[in-house]
């Protein structure tokens, strides 16, 4: 990275540490390296947390804390009739940021917005192929197949043409791959003939702005004085890149830090009760499951499915594997997501009818395998502990279950094989708290062969989740959803197992932090207090 | 002495070469797909993932892929890292630093405590102080690293406060990396205090890092002590009437040092070893954090290019220490 004018916060005697003297420095322990800061290059959370959520701003975001869709440098939009185009008129008055080695000459206007869009969509374009040019979110989202053109109407207004009606366009355009970036910063750049310091000198209009990446160690922020929601309440942001959950607890027992990601299970009781620390939970948005191979028999019969459901002592599985740090799954979307249907009864555990409907299914002596993952995610924290509770539970209804795993990329890749022998664990975190985002993806016909581990594709549940797809009343949306989680339910193609409960653990002088649902750590809104 | 050094030189090019294989070969062989990785539970359509593998040049036959990273090697290019995307090369020199202030730092110890421990116990052999310390360093050697890097962090750092936890330097300070030494580059930057928090940083990592070697240093200088102290010449040194000490530090460790010498060369691929897990605790931004993150996501290049790099300098480090050898010992230069 260039060297870049320093802001020096050097202060007060050598080894006083402690972080509170700088009244107005928030210090994050993050759990990990940025891939980079040009969010749409990369798929990581933790890139995510370092540019998108801090340096950059897209259309639409979600509520801070929340899933909704709030106006973020799109004040308003329409879609039309034919849901095929969305205009966006632009917010006036916003600034990017000034760096060492940029000074913006204007606002924010259509032409940062058509950039940032065509990079990525368009291979001819002259960013296309910099930095990798690998925009695998775009690409995840079907963004090439759905986006017809991006089109700058006036300075004020762009127009997003779409190849087909898609509801969840304006969720997907608050994800961090649709952040906006300068055209301007982009077009000088490019003129200097190193078009690649695009991604690693950002100008974006978030919150904060860059000063310094010391690789693999410290991250340095400072607030964007001219922010258009207005500037944030801390001065500074600091990311401490701390790996160890153990040691990021220490960090942030010793005032070295404020907030710190992911904390170990084992540690939770002793956060609650530090007289320093607020311990903030909230369920993450997601799910982990079960998937059987339904188009192996005898896991095409729905009955054998649900019996296997019925044998799995899930209140065992959250004390076990999640230490009480999550709550038992009924349906395929998490709770926090709208349209989740509450009236969808679960398989209640019964081992007893569980056996008697599988000897009714004419299934006796049955032995298949269960994949457990080799590694933690946020929702399954323990996959091989999960599938040895469920094999025990198994074999109490006669079914004998083999634990099978492969190391992680491998894993991911024979899952998805059609002809998969046994029933997968995996889970899913929402990218844009869009319903379809979780039930197209995992449980739509296009996903067999891929994302779609169950290999289930039922025409009653595809229908309803392709109505919803073009059907812009949300009220509409959210009852095809409902309905599409009965026909889940009672088809089974999983074991709906958890959803996990995100811990949060802040010192006492953290003022108004949130959890983020989609599981971004986000500091603007936060204020320090003595 | 020259057609020494030649064929110490010479017996580098094959080495060189069987770790690029061997590098090129391991990591390729490890089961997982690094674009599988790139994607997690998301994945990719199988048309992408054929785009993807034909961009990094994944989809041309071992050979010519071997061929192609071989060529770049000569040339001084790595490739660049499918995770960020910059080159090898560069990352590996913006982390390198950190690893070799750590690893000079806990070499010193080991060879400050270790030696002295070693030749004491040697002279004393027997006596508690002896016990005392083979005792130590079998615990030490023994000791998982995380666990006793966690122990020292909670005790130090928690229940005491006397040190940092984790880090390079305070937060409070903040220049510029010049040499990317932290104890230089805080000293150069002028700012009062920054060098005391540098040191103080670097305490924690530098004990558990030297640990194994200090074990191995203290054990391999006893031993050798004591091979040495039987020997006739001693016997006659002392004979002659010459001080304890001087019999001690003349006559015995000039000669017991060759060994030790050796193994002290040896512990640098241990300690490189050791930083792995020692810079991912300490939070250090050193080489071998950058490593481990770069194995579990498959990053061929990254991978590739830095085991080379490591094992270069772990090649460069025991070709001097075979040069010392040979001008202390001249029978080793002699023999062919």
């Amino acid at each position: 990275m260039k060297k870049k004018p320093l802001i020096m916060l050097a202060a007060a005697s050598a080894l006083s540490i402690s972080i509170a003297a700088q009244a107005k420095t928030l210090v994050y322990c993050s759990e990990g390296s940025p891939e980079g800061f040009n969010p749409s290059l990369y798929t990581a959370g933790t890139t995510f947390d370092a540019s998108s959520r801090a340096l950059f701003n897209r259309l639409v975001e979600f509520e801070r804390g929340g899933t909704n869709i709030v106006p973020a440098l799109a004040e308003s939009w329409t879609v039309s009739d034919d849901g095929l185009e969305y205009t966006f008129n632009l917010r006036k008055g916003v600034k990017f940021h000034t760096t060492g080695s940029f000074t913006p000459s204007r606002d924010m206007n259509a032409d940062d917005v058509v950039f940032s869009f065509k990079r990525q969509g368009d291979a001819d374009h002259p960013y296309h192929k910099v930095s990798g040019g690998a925009y695998e979110y775009f690409n995840g989202m079907s963004m090439p197949d759905l986006l017809k053109d991006v089109v700058k109407v006036d300075d004020m207004t762009v127009k997003f043409v779409l190849n087909r009606p898609e509801a969840p366009m304006i969720a997907n355009l608050g994800m961090d791959f649709a952040s906006i970036m300068s055209a301007e910063h982009a077009d000088q750049m490019m003129a200097a003939g190193t078009p690649e310091k695009v991604d690693l000198e950002p100008v974006g209009t978030g919150p904060f702005q860059l000063v310094a990446y010391q690789k693999d160690a410290v991250i340095r922020y400072k607030a964007h004085p001219d922010y258009w929601a207005g500037k944030a309440a801390i001065d500074d942001l600091v990311f401490a890149i701390t790996i160890d959950p153990a040691v990021r607890y220490q960090k942030l027992k010793a005032g070295e830090c404020h907030v710190m990601p992911y904390p170990n299970p084992a540690d939770i009781e002793a956060m609650r009760n530090d007289p320093d620390l607020n311990l903030l939970e909230q369920e993450g948005l997601n799910v982990g499951y079960l998937a059987y191979n339904s188009m192996m028999a005898p896991f095409d019969n729905p009955k054998v499915r649900k019996a296997l459901n019925m044998a799995i002592n899930k209140d065992a599985i959250i004390d076990g594997v999640f230490q009480g740090a999550g709550k038992v799954a009924k349906n395929p979307i998490p709770p926090t997501i709208w349209s989740y249907n509450d009236a969808t009864e679960d398989d209640g555990y019964d081992p007893a009818a569980a056996k008697a409907m599988l000897e009714e299914a004419g299934v006796s002596g049955l032995s298949t395998k269960i994949w457990a993952m080799p590694v933690q995610r946020p929702y399954n924290p323990n996959a091989r502990r999960m599938a040895e509770l469920i094999q025990a539970d198994w074999a109490a209804v006669g079914v004998e279950a083999e634990i099978v795993s492969f190391e992680w990329g491998e894993y991911l890749k024979r899952s998805k094989a059609e002809d998969r022998d046994g029933a997968v664990l995996l889970g899913w975190t929402g990218d844009n708290g869009d319903p379809d985002n979780f039930l197209a993806v995992l449980l739509g016909c296009d996903g067999v062969g891929g994302s779609n581990r169950a290999q289930w594709c039922h025409q009653p549940f595809e229908d309803l989740i392709q109505k919803a797809k073009v059907t812009s009343d949300p009220a509409e949306r959210t009852s095809l959803y409902e309905q599409a989680q009965l026909v889940f339910k009672e088809q089974a193609p999983w074991a709906t197992i958890a959803h996990s409960v995100v811990f949060m653990p802040v010192r006492k002088e953290v003022k108004d932090y949130l959890i983020d649902p989609f599981g971004g750590h986000i500091f603007y809104g936060v204020d320090l207090v003595e | 002495m020259f057609r020494f050094i030649l064929t110490r030189l010479g017996l580098v090019i094959p080495t060189f070469v069987g770790i690029t294989l061997l590098t090129f070969g391991m990591i390729r062989l490890v089961p997982g797909d690094p674009i599988e990785l790139l994607a997690g539970e998301r994945g990719v359509t199988p048309e992408r993932h054929a785009q993807l593998r034909a961009e990094y040049g994944f989809d041309k036959p071992v050979l010519e892929q071997y061929w192609n990273y071989i060529s770049g090697v000569l040339q001084g290019d790595l490739g660049k890292s499918i995770t960020t995307k910059q080159p090898v090369v560069e990352e590996f020199f913006t982390l390198f630093p950190a690893t070799v202030e750590l690893s000079v730092f806990a070499i010193f110890l080991a060879v400050a405590i270790g030696l002295p421990a070693g030749i004491i116990a040697a002279v004393r052999r027997g006596s508690v102080f002896d016990h005392t310390v083979m005792g130590t360093a079998l615990t030490g050697y023994s000791m998982p690293i995380f666990w006793w890097a966690l122990l020292l962090i909670i005790f130090f750092s928690g229940i005491l406060g006397w040190t940092p936890v984790s880090g390079r330097i305070s937060l409070l300070y903040f220049f510029e990396p010049v040499t990317g030494f932290m104890l230089i580059d805080s000293l150069l930057s002028g700012q009062e205090g920054a060098f005391r928090s540098a040191v103080s940083h670097l305490i924690l990592p530098a004990i558990v890092l030297s640990t194994i070697p200090l074990a191995v240093i203290a054990r391999q200088t006893r031993s050798a002590m004591l091979e040495v102290l039987n020997e006739d010449y001693v016997r006659t040194a002392k004979a002659k009437g010459l001080s304890p000490g001087r019999v001690i530090t003349v006559h015995a460790l000039r000669n017991a040092l060759i060994p030790v010498i050796t193994v002290i060369g040896l512990q640098v691929g241990v300690l490189f070893s050791g930083a792995v897990l020692t810079e991912s605790i300490f939070s250090w931004p050193g080489i071998g954090k950058w490593l481990i993150d770069s194995i579990s996501r498959r990053d061929y290049p990254s991978v590739q290019g830095g085991i080379l790099l490591i094992a270069t300098t772990v090649i460069l480090v025991n070709l001097l220490v075979d040069l010392v050898y040979g001008f202390i010992n001249p029978r080793i230069r002699h023999t062919r």
